[in-house]
């Protein structure tokens, strides 16, 4: 089958939906691959390059009329939609439950749609999430931005001409986008506070080292919706969180806001009043803003300038911002689907419903719309409950009649042999039970590093046996005089061979 | 001529000298010193025996121990650090036909029935019977288990029908003939009961060790170390040698004690070890484990490998016996001097049985020249993967299996594990998805964090390298 990317029309977009390196991994998958010229211009992927990875070189009309699957980023919008028809497979950003129109007319057409934001957030497809790396790039732009229009250093330093202190950053919302930003900052120096309405994050907020802010609110709701995504709050919760923020934005320079609730306009948080309570210079850059902005002041696309000097960042296109990276992270985030859906790795794809990650992102097949998928089995969830039973004891308890039943035995062992044995027997008798202790105590010392050396320096020193072979040479005894002499021999390779074996190993052990 | 008494000082110095041998093996700087100390023992034993107690065939004997000596100090330099459990199996056999023959000698000697009499005589009889019934079982089992070792012999464990009632056959035999055999040598006879029980003993050995399972041969190989040193000490016992007796009992106790940490290592009973066959005792689930969907494992390459790698602060090394068959071990070596160029802290975990023989795997490592200060041993090491970000497990299957803490059911349940799955990501190399020895499914390939990296060890560790 042949893959069609066409170049994004959509104005600013820079991002492109596959780069040559993903381009080289979907042909190795048996696809052809074809772009249409300069598609990757804007993200500083060039014709050549696609061309050396095997791409072909088009032009949009061979593209939409003659590819099978077509990769895009953005929805399509413009006319594109007309150049479908029944067959073809779309792969894109859709947006369905913001876009009903767009769905249904690509139901009409019989296209069969795939919505990468679609993709259920389970931890098989992760490596599809699209939405999670876009989130990434976003956030670490987030602070690229903002470092930009902030017009002092991050870090804090002291230098001969004088004492800069940290820039101290707060970040709202620590989803994916939230946590990059805070490494970002981090790394940057910054001093990073960060805010979340699930109490769960707060362990991965303090894993980057950053602060998590508390409210001064008890409450066992948490803020944990459905999938991992964050819900609205009580007036009560939202109260206490207003408190938070304005204290806050007196001391902080910086504020991310990526406060986004799935299907609602996104909550105001940053009130006009907390703005302007804000040093000269501050900055605000705002994630939601094309959810109509976490902050009241914000305007989408836009910087806004208060009157007390601070920037208020709007841009919906952060990711795109960063074209290289997005482009790269999303097509091989394509890249992964089209593996799952490829599985004999023939260039055919197979849309198959079984597959719980297939039948989440496509939003229309065969001219029916399967948006919204049913609920997904939220396999991950019980399973990771299950291993809580888990470290089962297998060790039995250590008797306290068994050691005392050996010894009482033993001893009547021992009085028993006493009571027969001649004085001779027992003076050897006695060594050897000593010495048995005495090894006993030596050989629990040995590093178990060193147990092969141990059994073949014993081995070399079990052949003292060969004193009894040397008692016996001696014999007048022809027949015991040579078998005294094999065992020599014999006995000799094993002294020799044991001490020179461990001497090479001892040998190596070096620090 | 020494006094006697010299002879006795010099066989006391000897044992000292053994003792420190042993007891320097408690860390790698001592045990360079402790095993010359072995040597300077040695030395003075036959030196005092010779010179005390040999009165003729000085030629002979010189011939043998240089023939001897020369054989052995070959075999050590030529050996191959793999191969070092066959070689010990090996020099084992040694230790036990020397005893079998020893006993047959003193037997022999017809200035046996002057110098003891009544229950002196019995109880010396009864000594010579068990120092080659020891000395007997030690030497076929040995050369079982070095053709075992030496792939020469199926590693399977052999399964005969009513194996242990045999054993037990061959216990009562053995029991039988050594009361005829006490009885005929107060007369002047004996040789044919003495003879036949050689035979159950070298049955017995043999039939002991093919019962056992590639898996448990750790525990077999220092068992035998253990065996080799009761026979030296029955020996002793017989010759009334207090020098035998005190190596034998060193020696022996030593191999004990090695047997028992296999054995924990394994969670394994000692009894059911010897009576052979695992999983066959145990029960049923192996099978019924691995029909369980599991799921899907993640196959990683060689480049992705690399990068994970170079990407890693904190980096474990697992090896496993098949790291030694792919002789990759100084390949790994390699990795880890590249790794520990770029500041990565790379360290080695090992499982007390990964290997053919207790401690093969740091001989092999350290063959490889990797510094031993980086190789942890397991119980040192386990506290500490949580943050290790790659764990790499090289040939090595049931070591790093969870389920034998999670699955009571498990024929490994309650074997002490590495647990690499508590790092980051782990990634195994293996050659296909084939059980390990235990014949057990291992549900670590399928934990979200694991990635498969498959191929002959060597050649994909060296492209890794290359791509490092």
């Amino acid at each position: 089958m042949r893959i069609g990317v066409p170049r994004e029309i959509h104005g600013g977009e820079q991002r492109v939906a596959t780069t040559p390196d993903v381009a080289t991994q979907l042909i190795r998958l048996g696809y052809d691959v074809a772009v249409e010229s300069q598609v990757g211009a804007a993200a500083n992927y060039s014709d050549y390059a696609y061309k050396a990875a095997g791409c072909e070189i088009t032009t949009a009309d061979n593209i939409w009329s003659k590819s099978q699957i077509i990769l895009k980023v953005r929805a399509p919008e413009n006319g594109e939609t007309e150049k479908l028809s029944a067959g073809q497979t779309l792969i894109s950003f859709l947006w369905p439950a913001q876009n009903p129109e767009l769905v249904k007319e690509l139901t009409d057409r019989g296209v069969t749609a795939m919505a990468m934001d679609s993709v259920p957030r389970i931890s098989r497809a992760q490596k599809m999430d699209a939405l999670s790396s876009m989130a990434n790039i976003a956030g670490y732009r987030a602070i690229v931005e903002a470092a930009q229009h902030f017009g002092r250093f991050f870090t804090g330093q002291i230098t001969a001409a004088g004492k800069v202190p940290p820039a101290i950053v707060m970040v709202i919302g620590a989803g994916v986008a939230g946590l990059a930003a805070i490494g970002a900052a981090k790394s940057m120096g910054a001093i990073v506070r960060a805010f979340d309405t699930r109490p769960e994050v707060k362990e991965q907020v303090e894993s980057m080292d950053a602060d998590f802010l508390m409210l001064a609110f008890e409450d066992d709701e948490g803020g944990s919706g459905e999938g991992g995504y964050a819900k609205t709050m009580s007036k009560e919760f939202i109260d206490a969180e207003m408190t938070l923020f304005r204290e806050q934005a007196k001391e902080v320079d910086i504020i991310i806001t990526t406060a986004l609730i799935p299907g609602r306009p996104a909550p105001k948080l940053i009130m006009a009043d907390m703005v302007h309570s804000m040093k000269d210079g501050s900055v605000v850059v705002d994630l939601a803003a094309e959810q109509g902005g976490n902050c009241e002041l914000t305007e989408a696309d836009k910087v806004v300038k208060t009157e007390n000097g601070v920037s208020i960042i709007g841009y919906t296109d952060l990711p795109s911002r960063m074209a290289a990276q997005s482009s790269q992270l999303y097509a091989t985030n394509l890249r992964h689907l089209l593996t799952d859906m490829t599985p004999e790795k023939d260039g055919n794809i197979v849309n198959s419903f079984d597959d719980e990650v297939v039948r989440g992102a496509t939003v229309c097949k065969d001219g029916e719309t399967t948006y919204p998928p049913p609920a997904p089995k939220l396999s991950a969830a019980p399973k990771k409950a299950e291993p809580a039973p888990a470290p089962v004891v297998v060790k039995e308890k250590p008797s306290v009649m068994g050691p005392v039943i050996g010894m009482i035995v033993g001893g009547l062992v021992l009085l028993g042999l006493g009571a027969v044995a001649p004085e001779s027997f027992m003076a050897h008798f006695t060594v050897f039970v000593l010495s048995c202790f005495v090894g006993y105590m030596v050989i629990w010392n040995v590093s178990p590093a060193l147990h092969t050396p141990l059994m073949s320096v014993t081995n070399a020193i079990s052949s003292i046996i060969v004193i009894g072979a040397l008692l016996q040479i001696s014999a007048t005894n022809a027949t015991i005089m040579w078998i005294a002499a094999a065992t020599v021999l014999l006995t000799s390779i094993n002294i020799a061979g044991g001490f020179a074996v461990t001497h090479r190993m001892l040998e190596m052990f070096r620090r | 001529m020494m006094s006697q008494g010299i002879v006795t000082v010099s066989y006391i110095i000897a044992t000292i000298l053994f003792i420190l041998a042993l007891g320097g093996l408690s860390n790698q700087e001592t045990a360079r010193r402790g095993n010359w100390y072995g040597v300077i023992g040695m030395t003075i034993a036959l030196l005092a025996t010779i010179l005390g107690v040999v009165e003729r065939h000085y030629e002979i004997l010189f011939v043998a121990l240089l023939i001897g000596g020369s054989i052995g100090v070959i075999l050590a330099r030529r050996v191959q650090m793999t191969q070092m459990p066959e070689l010990v199996a090996v020099l084992h056999s040694l230790v036990g036909a020397a005893a079998v023959a020893v006993g047959y000698a003193s037997f022999m000697d017809p200035g046996r029935l002057s110098h003891f009499s009544g229950v002196e005589l019995t109880i010396h009889d009864i000594e010579t019977y068990l120092g080659v019934l020891i000395g007997a079982v030690t030497f076929s089992g040995s050369v079982i288990a070095f053709g075992k070792l030496s792939g020469r012999i199926s590693g399977k464990p052999l399964t005969l029908p009513g194996r242990h009632f045999f054993n037990l056959g061959l216990l009562l035999g053995a029991i039988w003939f050594g009361r005829e055999f006490v009885l005929q040598s107060a007369i002047g006879s004996g040789m044919e009961p003495l003879i036949i029980m050689t035979v159950i003993a070298l049955l017995f050995g043999i039939h002991m060790v093919m019962a056992i399972g590639g898996a448990d041969m750790p525990v077999v190989v220092s068992m035998l170390n253990s065996y080799s040193g009761w026979a030296a000490a029955a020996t002793g016992f017989m010759l009334g040698n207090d020098l035998l007796i005190v190596t034998g009992a060193l020696v022996g106790s030593s191999g004990a004690i090695l047997s028992y940490i296999m054995c924990r290592a394994m969670n394994r009973k000692f009894i059911a070890v010897i009576a052979g066959g695992f999983g066959t005792s145990g029960g049923t689930s192996a099978s019924s484990d691995s029909d369980e969907d599991q799921g899907e494992v993640a196959p990683i390459d060689v480049h992705e490998t690399a990068a994970l790698l170079a990407g890693a602060k904190e980096v474990m090394i697992i090896p496993g016996y098949g790291m030694a068959v792919a002789q990759a071990q100084h390949t790994v070596y390699e990795i880890t001097k590249a790794l520990r160029a770029k500041k990565i802290n790379v360290r080695f975990g090992i499982h007390p049985v990964a290997g053919r023989m207790p401690g093969h795997m740091n001989v092999l490592l350290a063959e490889a020249k990797v510094p031993y200060d980086i190789v942890f041993e397991m119980d040192e090491i386990n506290v500490n993967f949580p943050e290790v970000d790659v764990s790499i497990v090289i040939g090595a299957n049931d070591i790093v299996n969870p389920s034998a803490l999670t699955d009571p059911d498990s024929p490994i349940a309650g074997m002490p594990v590495l647990e690499c799955w508590k790092g980051k990501a782990s990634i195994v190399l293996k050659r296909s998805m084939a059980t390990g020895y235990a014949g057990v499914q291992n549900p670590l390939f399928f934990k979200d964090n694991t990635r498969m990296l498959f191929g002959d060890a060597k050649e994909t560790l060296d492209e890794v390298l290359k791509v490092l």
